[in-house]
């Protein structure tokens, strides 16, 4: 093999992006638009003291994800403990990371999807995509988002958007595929157009696979989070992160158990949310 | 001008089509197809009217193309070959947006799986065609509570579809389709799941709706007795094919093939036939024209035993018998009303044999057949209502 010349691959690829880099006049207003929301997400937060939000957030799991006393109580005592341990502002700076990432990902990721589930080539062809974007290492998307975006919150997010984004895809499209055929020829025997059949009849059959890959999608942007604090995006993950420089085995358990205690919340809460009963 | 003119209509499911149509055209038969292609055939070059305000039933057994027929009617599947004109209108020829006007407006489907949707509450779930044709929120209410109470299900508007057995989600399906009130009622296996006796309430619920709106109905169904009870015609299918179509009495009298005839054998046939089925000319006495004396030579004549006596009109009076007749004779009177009985056993032409049985068992005289007026039209006997339920060819009036 040894006097076989290696492809320049890597070459081709620092020159795309060297050219893509060029192309300030998207990537400025992105990052613009993206920094936004984040900071929307933490304005929002920052609205309420630290104790009402605690509330709030009790209040919403026992609210969406079945009244469960057990949880609501293990939520509070999380919640009470982060706050205790000093990470409250890093929790929410992870909130609002993910929560954009999610958002993005939903608004990009169900259309993607819906699209996908309306011809056999476009899901022949975003498929390998999808494949190809889950089986990357996460850490690679750093290396673009960095390129693209610069150093802070906002690459962070998009790395978190890259990762986490093909479940709310891949169910989207699953969901609306498995709708029953004598239920699609039901809206279609009545008149309905293809709005009408997507929006009466498609997405409310295909409401809780949907959702389920939207709780995936939340669930992998926050186990970016520490990976993302490596270029900046601050919050839980990078006190995972400085823990890991200092060879500090209590301060990083502490701030890991921060990032359990949110992930239970965020996920308990997106499953109830998917499978709350009609009407 | 039909409600429904269906021409050469295929379908054929499966990668290539065309070389399919090929063979079909060579005559060969639908497994033959299927191993030669892998195509399967649904519909096979079928041709058939329905006219307007009749209801028209398709049999035939599982797989031989009943869904995809009906589903070819409103589009639901695209043809391979041939054409369906709705009120002279070419489907085929159609955009989107016509055939949706269509289907809001001219036919609606009930489906053999019910095909509800079960995050819509039964009331919402009946509503749908009404909201697809854009009815207001009060209207669409009123009216779909309407056909709920129709199919006697007025109380589970709030309810969702797996909250109802099986039958009554069926009727739900019907529901919404009665609701979106169009001409045409395009039903496939509408009754299936409803027990015998909600079945035949069901049944006379629709020929009853039908005698008060007279819609278009295209009725599928595998129950033969169920296809007789509604059927104004009746169509028979085998592997994409139609066999025979013809009137109920047409398809028992005289099967076009050994299919159809095993399939008509064992069913009830009293409840099929009506008296103008079975009728004879009648022998009458006209009263105030013939005498005791003629009553007698007719009988004899004849080989009977009784008489009927109608006015010059025809006009049922009643009936006399040999006996007193002869007695009569012997007395030298003329006066033929003296031995008249009014009560006799009388029927109109529609009345089904089944009916017909008690009237002849019960008493040895022929059953009168009388129209609206009260005018004699024939006379059954014994003889032939046997004749018929045995399955032999009964000569009408001859
Ligand atoms: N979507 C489809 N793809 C391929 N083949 C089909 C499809 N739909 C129906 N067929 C075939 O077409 C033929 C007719 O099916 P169809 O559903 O019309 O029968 P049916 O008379 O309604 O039967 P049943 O009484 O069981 O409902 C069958 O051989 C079936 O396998
Ligand atoms: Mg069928």
């Amino acid at each position: 093999m040894s006097n076989i010349t290696p492809l320049p691959l890597a070459d081709w690829i620092d020159a795309f992006v060297e050219w893509l880099t060029q192309a300030e006049f998207i990537f400025g207003p992105l990052t613009d638009f993206i920094g936004y929301l984040i900071s929307g997400f933490e304005w929002f937060f920052g609205i309420f003291p630290p104790w009402l939000l605690l509330l709030i957030m009790v209040g919403l799991t026992f609210w969406f994800a079945g009244r469960k006393i057990g949880l609501t109580v293990f939520v509070l005592l999380g919640l009470l403990l982060i706050w205790n341990l000093g990470y409250w502002e890093d929790m929410v700076l992870t909130l609002a990371i993910v929560l954009t990432a999610g958002v993005i990902s939903i608004v990009i990721g169900v259309p993607m999807g819906i699209w996908m589930s309306r011809s056999s080539a476009v899901e022949g062809a975003i498929k390998p995509v999808l494949d190809f974007m889950q089986t990357m290492p996460a850490f690679v998307y750093l290396i673009p988002a960095v390129a693209f975006f610069g150093i802070g919150m906002v690459p962070g997010v998009v790395a978190s958007v890259i990762f986490a984004m093909p479940p709310t895809i891949r169910f989207t499209n699953l969901g609306i595929r498995q709708v029953p055929t004598e239920i699609i020829e039901a809206s279609e025997a009545f008149g309905s157009t293809g709005n009408q059949k997507l929006f009466k009849v498609q997405l409310p059959m295909a409401k809780t696979t949907i959702m389920a890959g939207i709780n995936q999608t939340i669930m992998l942007a926050l186990s970016m989070v520490v990976i993302a604090s490596m270029i900046g995006a601050d919050g839980l993950g990078t006190a995972v992160y400085f823990a890991v420089g200092r060879n500090d085995v209590g301060g990083g358990f502490e701030a890991g158990l921060a990032i359990v205690i949110v992930a239970i919340i965020l996920d308990r809460l997106t499953q109830g949310i998917g499978a709350s009963k009609r009407k | 001008m039909a409600k429904i003119q269906v021409e050469d209509l295929t379908k054929v499911f499966g990668k290539r089509p065309s070389r399919a149509i090929k063979l079909l055209e060579q005559g060969k038969s639908k497994d033959e197809i299927l191993e030669e292609t892998g195509c399967t055939v649904g519909v096979n070059r079928t041709s058939f009217s329905v006219e307007a305000g009749e209801i028209f039933v398709i049999m035939g057994l599982s797989g031989s193309g009943k869904s995809t027929l009906v589903r070819l009617l409103n589009r639901l599947i695209d043809p391979t070959e041939g054409s369906v004109w709705v009120d002279g209108d070419d489907l085929a020829r159609m955009d989107d947006k016509g055939l949706r006007k269509i289907r809001r407006e001219k036919m609606s489907m009930v489906f053999q799986q019910f095909g509800l949707f079960p995050f819509r509450t039964i009331l919402d779930n009946v509503a749908y065609g009404l909201e697809i044709q854009g009815l207001e929120e009060e209207e669409k209410k009123k009216k779909a509570d309407e056909a709920l109470q129709l199919v006697g299900l007025g109380g589970y508007g709030n309810m969702y579809p797996d909250e109802l057995s099986g039958g009554m989600q069926q009727r739900v399906g019907l529901a919404r389709a009665l609701a979106a009130d169009t001409d045409i009622l395009l039903m496939d296996e509408a009754f299936s799941a409803l027990d015998p006796l909600i079945r035949k309430e069901m049944q006379d619920e629709l020929l009853e709706l039908q005698g008060r709106m007279k819609k278009t109905i295209v009725f599928i169904t595998h129950d033969l007795d169920e296809a007789l009870r509604l059927g104004d015609r009746i169509t028979i299918m085998k592997d994409g094919r139609i066999v025979q179509i013809g009137t109920p009495e047409d398809i028992l009298q005289h099967p076009a093939d050994d299919y159809v005839a095993k399939f008509v054998e064992d069913v009830d046939r009293s409840k099929v036939f009506t008296a103008e089925a079975v009728m004879k000319r009648p022998e009458v006495l006209t009263i105030d024209k013939d005498g005791p004396r003629v009553a007698l030579q007719r009988m004899k004549k004849e080989g009977i035993s009784s008489l009927y006596v109608t006015n010059k009109d025809r006009t049922l009076l009643g009936i006399v018998h040999a006996d007193e007749v002869s007695d009569l004779v012997e007395q030298g009177s003329e006066d033929i009303r003296s031995v008249l009985h009014e009560d006799v056993p009388t029927v109109q032409k529609d009345t089904v044999v089944k009916e017909m049985i008690e009237l002849l068992t019960y008493k040895n005289t022929p059953v009168a057949v009388i129209d609206e007026e009260n005018k004699i039209v024939g006379i059954v006997v014994r003889g032939s209502v046997m004749a018929l339920l045995s399955g032999k060819e009964v000569s009408a009036v001859e």
